[in-house]
C-alpha cells in the first residue's frame, strides 16, 4: 500500500521549476489517485489528490520510513520530543502515540518523553495569557500519559556554562550498530520487568506527570521576566533577536535532555520550515553548516544527539493532517516587531519563499533537497575550535577576520555588570573584542548586534571568560617570546 | 440574480488573530447579480470581517501564501480555487501555515 507514497521519501518530487497548473472549477469530486475510490481530500506534492484514508496511511507511513531509513533511535532509548504547540511538533508528537500503540512488529520501541519550553515573556504575552497558554499546553501534554517537563524561557538566565561545551562521547567513539543495540534490547527486556528507578539530578524546575489534574501553573518571579526582557530589549535587530530565541530555546531543551537522562532530542520542523531556514541561515553566513543545522541528524552536542523527523513532511500536510484528525495546538503568538523595525530576515525568508511556491510547487523541496545532498561536517577536535554560540566548528580563515574586526572592535571594553551571578567573569576582562575569536562567522554578525555584555546570558558570559582565559594561558605556556607581541588586555 | 447566500467561515492557525481571535463566523452574503464565488467572498471578508492589516491575510485578490483554504473539508485546490462558486450552507475554512512550530 505504500508505494505511491514514494519510497525516496523526499518531500515533494519534481525537478525542474516546473509552473502551477490550475484545476478547473467545478471538478469535484475528483476520485483518489491511490485507491481510486475514496473521493480526493487534498493535493499533496506535485497534484497527487488523496483521499482521507490514503493520505492518513502515507502520513503515518512516511514517520516510520523516516526513522527506519535512519536508523539512529535505538531501541529503550529515551527520546525528549521537543513541542511548541506548534502544527509540526503536534503532529510529531501524535505519529509517536500512533507509533508507540501499533501492533508489535511495527512498534516504535523507543521511550518517549515531551518537553515544553514557555516563551511567553518575550512573545509579548501578558501573565494571565501565558497562564492560560500553560494550562491549555500542560493539559495536552498531560493527556498523553508520557513524562513531560515544563520550563519557561527565563530559565535559560540559569543554565550552566557547560551547556556550550559538547558533551562526553558521541562524535568520538563509535556508536553501536543499530543491529547489535535492538538485540541488546529484546534481551533486556526479557531479564528485567519493570525497573526504572528515575534518579533525577536537580535541575530545571521541571515535572513529571504529576497526579490529578495540572496545578495552577507557575510563573517565574518577575524579577526574572524583567532580566530576560532587558537582554532581548538590548538586541538590536529582530534578525537577532530570533537567532537569540531559538539558541536560549535549544539550550533549555538540551539542559533537560542531559539532567533527565535523554539521548535523543526531537524536533519538529517541517519541510517548509527546513527550506526556510537553509536560506535564511545562507543569508545569516551560515552555509557552512547547512547540514547540522536543518539534517535529520545534528549531532553537534556530542551526548545528546537531535533529530528532525518531520523534515520530510509540507506544512500543508501537516495542517491538514491536524484538521482532518484532530491534532490540538496550541497558538503562540510572534515575536513582536518594535515600530518602524524591518522584519527579520527569517520573516522575508518565509515570504519569500512560499510566494514563489505559489507559482513553482517544487521550489520548497528543491531547496530542501540541495540541503539534503550536504555531509554533515560539524566535526572539530577540541572545544576551542568550536563556535561559542552555535557549536559548530569554526570556519574564520585570516582574511575574514580581518574584513569584520573594524567594525566589531571599535567599542570600549565595557564595565562589567553586577556580579549577582554564579562564576561571573573576573572584573576588567570582559570586552567584546575578546569574544570574536570565539565566533564563526554567522555568529560574529549576531553578536554584533546583541547588545551590551552586561545584559548577554550569564552562562555565555561565563563560557566566554573561561576559553578566553584559557587561550591566555596556553598562549603563555606555549612560548618564550623573543620580542613583545600583543600583551594580554589590562 | 442570485439568491442570499448562508456560509460558515472558519480560521485557524493563528489566522483567526486577525479577526479579533473568533475562528468561526456565521456569514450571509447578500444578493447580487452574479453568483458569489471565493474571489468574491474573499473581498467581502476583507471589506467586513479583517479589520486591520489586511496584507497579513491577501495578497492580490487572493489569499496570502501560506493560508490554506479548504471549502466543505477539502482543498480548494481541488474545488477550482478562487473560481468556486459557493452554495448555500458551505463552509470555508482558512488555515495559517504562517511561523509555525
Ligand atoms: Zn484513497
Ligand atoms: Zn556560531
Amino acid at each position: 500500500m505504500c508505494e505511491a507514497a514514494g519510497d525516496d521519501g523526499g518531500c515533494g518530487a519534481g525537478t525542474a521549476p516546473e509552473r502551477r497548473r490550475r484545476a478547473p472549477a467545478h471538478s469535484h469530486p475528483r476520485p483518489c489517485v491511490k485507491c481510486g475510490q475514496g473521493s480526493a481530500a487534498l493535493i499533496i506534492r506535485l497534484g497527487d489528490a488523496f483521499c482521507r484514508v490514503c493520505f492518513r496511511e502515507y502520513f503515518v507511513h512516511k514517520f516510520r520510513a523516516m526513522l527506519g531509513k535512519n536508523r539512529v533511535i535505538f531501541p529503550g532509548e529515551k527520546v525528549l520530543l521537543a513541542l511548541s504547540g506548534g502544527p509540526a511538533s503536534s503532529a510529531m508528537l501524535r505519529q509517536v502515540q500512533e507509533g508507540l500503540s501499533r501492533e508489535t512488529a511495527k512498534r516504535l520501541r523507543f521511550i518517549p518523553g515531551l518537553v515544553y519550553i514557555d516563551e511567553g515573556a518575550v512573545r509579548g504575552q501578558s501573565a494571565a495569557q501565558r497562564e492560560q497558554s500553560l494550562a491549555r499546553m500542560e493539559t495536552l501534554l498531560q493527556a498523553t500519559g508520557f513524562p513531560y517537563h515544563l520550563a519557561h524561557l527565563e530559565q535559560a538566565l540559569e543554565l550552566p556554562a557547560s551547556i556550550l561545551r559538547p558533551g562526553p562521547g558521541g562524535s568520538g567513539k563509535p556508536s553501536p550498530s543499530y543491529k547489535d543495540a535492538v538485540e541488546g534490547f529484546i534481551q533486556q527486556q526479557r531479564q528485567e520487568g519493570d525497573g526504572d528507578g528515575d534518579t533525577l539530578v536537580p535541575g530545571l524546575g521541571t515535572r513529571d506527570t504529576p497526579v490529578g489534574p495540572p496545578a495552577a501553573p507557575r510563573l517565574p518571579p518577575a524579577t526574572r521576566t524583567q532580566e530576560l526582557l532587558r537582554l532581548f530589549e538590548a538586541v538590536e535587530t529582530p534578525t537577532a533577536r530570533e537567532e537569540l530565541l531559538q539558541m536560549l530555546r535549544t539550550h533549555l531543551i538540551l539542559q533537560t535532555a542531559r539532567t533527565r537522562g535523554y539521548t535523543k532530542v526531537m524536533t519538529g520542523e517541517s519541510c517548509t520550515r527546513v527550506a526556510i531556514k537553509l536560506l535564511t541561515n545562507l543569508a545569516l553566513g551560515r552555509g557552512a553548516f547547512l547540514a547540522v543545522d536543518t539534517g535529520f541528524v545534528d549531532n553537534r552536542h556530542g551526548d545528546v544527539m537531535v533529530v528532525r523527523p518531520m523534515r520530510d513532511y509540507m506544512a500543508k500536510e501537516i495542517a491538514f493532517y491536524n484538521h482532518f484528525f484532530d491534532v490540538p495546538t496550541v497558538i503562540v503568538p510572534p515575536l513582536p516587531t518594535k515600530r518602524r523595525e524591518k522584519p527579520s530576515v527569517h520573516r522575508l525568508m518565509e515570504r519569500f519563499l512560499l510566494g514563489l511556491q505559489e507559482d513553482f510547487p517544487s521550489t520548497i523541496s528543491t531547496v530542501y533537497r540541495y540541503g539534503d545532498g550536504r555531509e554533515a561536517e560539524a566535526k572539530a577536535s577540541s572545544e576551542s575550535q568550536r563556535c561559542l554560540l552555535c557549536l559548530c566548528a569554526l570556519d574564520i580563515a585570516g582574511e575574514e577576520e580581518l574584513a569584520l574586526e573594524p567594525t566589531l572592535i571599535m567599542e570600549e571594553p565595557e564595565p562589567v555588570g553586577n556580579g549577582c551571578c554564579q562564576d561571573t567573569p573576573a572584573a576588567g576582562v570582559e570586552s567584546r573584542a575578546a569574544f570574536i575569536p570565539l565566533l564563526c562567522y554567522s555568529c560574529r554578525l549576531t553578536f554584533k548586534e546583541l547588545g551590551p555584555l552586561a545584559t548577554l546570558p550569564p552562562y555565555v558570559r561565563a563560557e566566554a571568560q573561561r576559553r578566553i582565559r584559557r587561550a591566555e594561558l596556553e598562549l603563555q605556556s606555549q612560548e618564550v617570546l623573543p620580542e613583545d607581541e600583543e600583551p594580554g588586555k589590562s | 440574480m442570485a439568491a442570499p447566500v448562508s456560509l460558515q467561515v472558519e480560521f485557524g492557525g493563528g489566522a483567526e488573530l486577525l479577526f479579533d481571535g473568533v475562528k468561526k463566523h456565521q456569514v450571509t452574503l447578500p444578493c447580487q447579480p452574479e453568483p458569489w464565488d471565493i474571489r468574491n467572498l474573499l473581498k467581502w471578508i476583507k471589506q467586513n470581517l479583517l479589520k486591520e492589516r489586511p496584507e497579513l491575510f491577501m495578497q492580490g485578490e487572493s489569499v496570502r501564501p501560506g493560508i490554506l483554504v479548504l471549502i466543505n473539508d477539502a482543498d480548494w485546490e481541488l474545488m477550482g480555487e478562487l473560481d468556486y462558486k459557493l452554495q448555500d450552507q458551505d463552509n470555508v475554512l482558512f488555515i495559517s501555515t504562517l511561523h509555525g512550530g
